[in-house]
């Protein structure tokens, strides 16, 4: 990103001075912003505004009522069931970042590098394994859950059919495999891009380092650890940072793979569900509550995106 | 260049083509097992989850377009999309033509301004957002949700364009302006056909998670014949549980026309994904 809003800035400086003798009016330079202006500004930075303002406010169905401080707030952690909810479902987002950077990001590193070298099907294999992020994450949902079925589903029939049917279960009727399910459905989606990223960082590490290494008599697995993996580490930090937002805001493939309520009993109960039953299925005062999540949930999402990119500039510093 | 090697027979090389092989195979054969259940009727899915259509049947198709109003979903979500895209793409060409070629007072806070909009996370605002389509009679109108939509649009295509205008050259608006055309002619006749692989990255970038949000649907409209293919996903997830045929041709209904945009488009996704990385 940034090399790319650098080039910008060195182009732009490059050309201003012939350009400000050519400068259209300002209401023709009002007339060209205002469309993207309004839009944008009306229906995105508004309504982000007003969440913060409307965290602090009591709410009666749609009516706006009195200011109440924090205790929207308060009440997030002291009533109910969201008390309980809240917590859970915390703890939930955080196992499917870990798991999805253990098994999604892992993978796509390994394919990204086995891709990477010149090697027959490369654009096929590219390509399928890109392929099922474009489908929408409530079709993945359903697809899986269709595949997962207990008593209908390929996977179990398949087991069964190996001889392995012991192994056969509800996948995602039973609370203990029910979330490493739903992980490994969102790995099965996403691991494309990953893939797609570390590849693009890898092809911007110079041949020339990888070839002096290897006539330095070193392996292709000690060129990966050495050379290829700590160059890799601006990508790695970002691949972190998207995996991160990505699920925290996992919405459509959870609400498909275990409904609103995250059945079995909560175990697929995660942060983007518990905000939306608390706007869309609470009470009359559920509108200042879910407006209190709300930012509490972005502010959360932002320190650690930002804690994380720190981390990750200051690493990549100390290497050099 | 490098000579080319005799590829050696190396456990390694075996274990890594099987690798790629077998994960090639779990993307594959779902995908596999989705379309050729369409064709095969419920019963034979019973007794046999995986196998082959006896005979080619797209019954389940003609269920799922008609009894199952996929046709309506369809037509909702096309209009919905295809309106949004346009009215966002229009508007952000104007405002990245105007920002990618001059430096005017200001000019570098509206850029910064709209690119921020790509960091913010937009859904968390649906409590005042819902609030202010209320206000404006747009809840349960498509109207509103294509406004919605075209707003989610806007920080990523004025990004993108206005990096492909500003690297137009600038002699070709110079001699359109000695022939008297003015700004807007120049734009619309001279600069915008020029960045039309811009507009094709731009467009297809909304289109695909546009087609496939669930979220705002879900919220923002209520009658079912309004509904987009998502959010009727859900009904007829329930109301078709037991016929898992129509069920898998639903899915493929819903994801036909990516599979389109992508095969005549993998190019300009792949590398408009990688974008940030590329150096």
């Amino acid at each position: 990103m940034t090399a790319i809003t650098g080039q910008k800035d060195e182009k732009r400086s490059q050309t201003a001075r012939r350009r400000n003798t050519l400068m259209p009016s300002r209401l023709t330079i009002a007339l060209f912003l205002l469309p993207a202006f309004l839009l944008y500004t009306i229906f995105m930075i508004y309504p982000l505004v007003q969440a913060l303002i409307f965290s602090t406010f009591e709410f009666n169905g749609l009516v706006r009522g009195a200011f109440v401080g924090l205790q929207n707030f308060e009440q997030l952690f002291s009533r109910y069931p969201i008390s309980e909810q809240l917590p859970r479902a915390f703890v939930h987002n955080i196992y499917f970042f870990i798991g999805t950077m253990l098994i999604q990001n892992t993978l796509g590193l390994l394919f990204a590098v086995l891709l990477h070298r010149p090697r027959f099907g490369k654009r096929f294999f590219r390509t399928v394994f890109t392929l099922p992020y474009l489908i929408s994450p409530l079709v993945v949902g359903y697809l899986w859950s269709l595949m997962l079925n207990p008593l209908f589903g390929p996977v179990n029939a398949t087991l069964r059919n190996l001889g392995l049917g012991s192994l056969a279960r509800p996948w995602l009727g039973d609370p203990a495999t029910a979330l490493p399910a739903v992980i490994l459905v969102n790995a099965w989606m996403w691991v494309g891009f990953p893939m797609l990223l570390f590849g693009a960082g890898l092809a911007g590490i110079e041949d020339d380092l990888r070839e002096a290494a290897r006539i330095d008599g070193a392996s292709n697995l000690q060129i990966f650890r050495w050379i290829e993996f700590p160059l890799l580490t601006p990508v790695i930090g970002i691949v972190t940072v998207l995996t991160f937002i990505g699920n925290f805001n996992a919405f459509g493939i959870v609400w498909a793979l275990g409904g609103v309520d995250g059945t079995p009993a909560g175990a697929t109960d995660v942060l983007g569900l518990v905000f939306f039953r608390t706007a869309f299925r609470g009470g009359a005062d559920a509108f200042g509550l879910a407006s209190a999540l709300a930012v509490l949930m972005f502010l959360f999402i932002f320190t650690v995106s930002v804690l994380v990119q720190t981390w990750f500039r200051r690493l990549e510093s100390r290497m050099q | 260049m490098r000579a080319l090697r005799i590829p050696k027979i190396t456990f390694t090389g075996i274990g890594t083509n099987g690798l790629l092989i077998v994960y090639a195979a779990v993307v594959l054969i779902p995908m596999f097992i989705v379309v050729t259940n369409t064709m095969r009727p419920t019963r034979e899915i019973y007794r046999e989850p995986i196998g082959l259509p006896s005979t080619i049947n797209f019954d389940s198709y003609v269920t799922a377009w008609g009894e199952a109003n996929f046709s309506l979903y369809f037509v909702n979500s096309m209009v919905i999309t295809v309106s949004s895209v346009t009215l966002a793409t229009a508007a952000a060409s104007l405002a990245g033509y105007i920002l990618g070629r001059y430096d005017f007072r200001g000019s570098r806070f509206f850029s910064s301004f709209f690119v921020a909009g790509l960091t913010l996370p937009f859904r968390l605002a649906i409590v005042p957002l819902f609030l202010l389509l209320n206000s404006l009679g747009l809840i349960d109108n498509r109207i509103g949700l294509i406004l919605v939509y075209a707003a989610t649009g806007i920080p990523f295509s004025v990004f993108i364009l206005s990096a492909f205008f500003r690297q137009l050259p600038q002699e070709l608006s110079e001699a359109a302006r000695i022939d008297g055309a003015n700004e807007f002619v120049i734009f619309s006749r001279v600069m915008l056909p020029l960045v039309r692989p811009a507009l094709a990255t731009v467009a297809i970038f909304q289109f695909v998670p546009l087609w496939n949000d669930f979220f705002f649907p879900l919220i923002l409209l209520r009658s079912t014949d309004k509904w987009t293919l998502p959010v009727g996903m859900t009904r007829f997830f329930g109301e078709f549980q037991t016929d898992w045929s129509t069920l898998f041709a639903g899915l493929v209904i819903t994801t036909l026309p990516l599979v389109v945009l992508f095969l005549s488009a993998t190019e300009q996704i792949i590398s408009g994904l990688t974008a940030g990385v590329r150096k």
